[in-house]
């Protein structure tokens, strides 16, 4: 993406709100970036778009998904400093509980990056860290921009 | 079977991607995502963000149990797992579709497989598979 190269030059390589926003579907999820140091924290805040099921009311496992992955695409273009816009190969998601109408957050761990591929974890929670709404695996691959 | 209750309230996040049921074909259903600009994941190229199809997978298979499984009248269900492979990227300002069918059910789990596609099922923009748990509660939590 244009984008990672403007940013590398800026010298802003770690703002990753900026790329956030820089991408439509991003954007349009409402998709903050709360950076303490290395420690990324991705936030979802809550919008009445993002429900499933009006009934419990839960959020969509779609907007999950999307949240997962994005969670996890934005930790490794951090880790590589935006020298890469990695493709997702597949990923594997586990609904652990229901989501609630509320701020969704987000933290992505990268199991091992190796030259052509990283494998990435992540998990999003709400109220409490140890109460994961979802979790996830998956691969990416590491192209250069 | 009841199909167009169930089906015809698509929730408001389907609604946010603009995703409609396009087909029902005996236990199969599939679902359509026209091409819109808020769902691009990468700008330079105009190409819908992997969330979107995750999206649409999830969505059309839920829906595929509920028209060819032994689904109930305001039986609940929720997704216990998704795995999905994206195979290729969507072609930019074409409109995606989703199949869905349901290939296994017990009294408990649903297993389905659903493919993302443009032109054809047989050149899948993604793939994926997974379980549904039924039954699950569907009232409004205090």
């Amino acid at each position: 993406m244009e984008i990672l190269k403007q940013l590398r030059e800026e010298g802003r390589a770690e703002d990753m709100q900026a790329l956030v926003d820089h991408i439509p579907y991003a954007r349009f999820m409402g998709m903050c970036v709360d950076r303490k140091g290395n420690e990324i924290t991705m936030v979802m805040p809550f919008q009445d778009m993002l429900i499933g099921n009006p009934v419990l009311p839960a959020i969509h496992g779609g907007a999950i998904g999307t949240f997962l992955e994005l969670t996890s695409l934005v930790q490794l273009m951090y880790n590589t400093q935006c020298e890469r816009l990695p493709k997702t190969v597949d990923i594997s998601i586990d609904y652990l509980r229901s989501g609630r109408p509320v701020e969704t957050y987000g933290r992505a761990f990268v199991t091992r990056q190796g030259r052509r591929v990283a494998n990435v974890r992540a998990e999003i929670w709400q109220e409490e860290i140890n109460k994961p709404i979802a979790a996830s695996h998956g691969h990416f691959l590491l192209t250069p921009v | 079977m009841s199909l167009t209750d169930p089906i015809s309230m698509v929730p408001a996040f389907g609604e946010a991607i603009g995703m409609s049921v396009d087909n029902v074909e005996g236990s199969r259903l599939t679902v359509r995502v026209p091409y819109a600009e808020h769902l691009v994941g990468d700008p330079d190229t105009g190409v819908i963000h992997g969330g979107v199809i995750t999206a649409a997978l999830d969505n059309a298979s839920g829906w595929a149990i509920r028209v060819g499984g032994e689904w109930e009248e305001g039986m609940s269900m929720a997704t216990l797992d998704l795995r999905i492979d994206y195979m290729k990227p969507a072609t930019p300002n074409e409109d995606l579709l989703v199949t869905a069918e349901c290939f296994k059910e017990t009294k408990t789990i649903a297993f389905v497989r659903a493919t993302a596609y443009q032109d054809s099922p047989d050149d899948p923009v993604a793939t994926s598979i997974a379980a549904f748990m039924k039954g699950t509660p569907n009232e409004p939590r205090r």
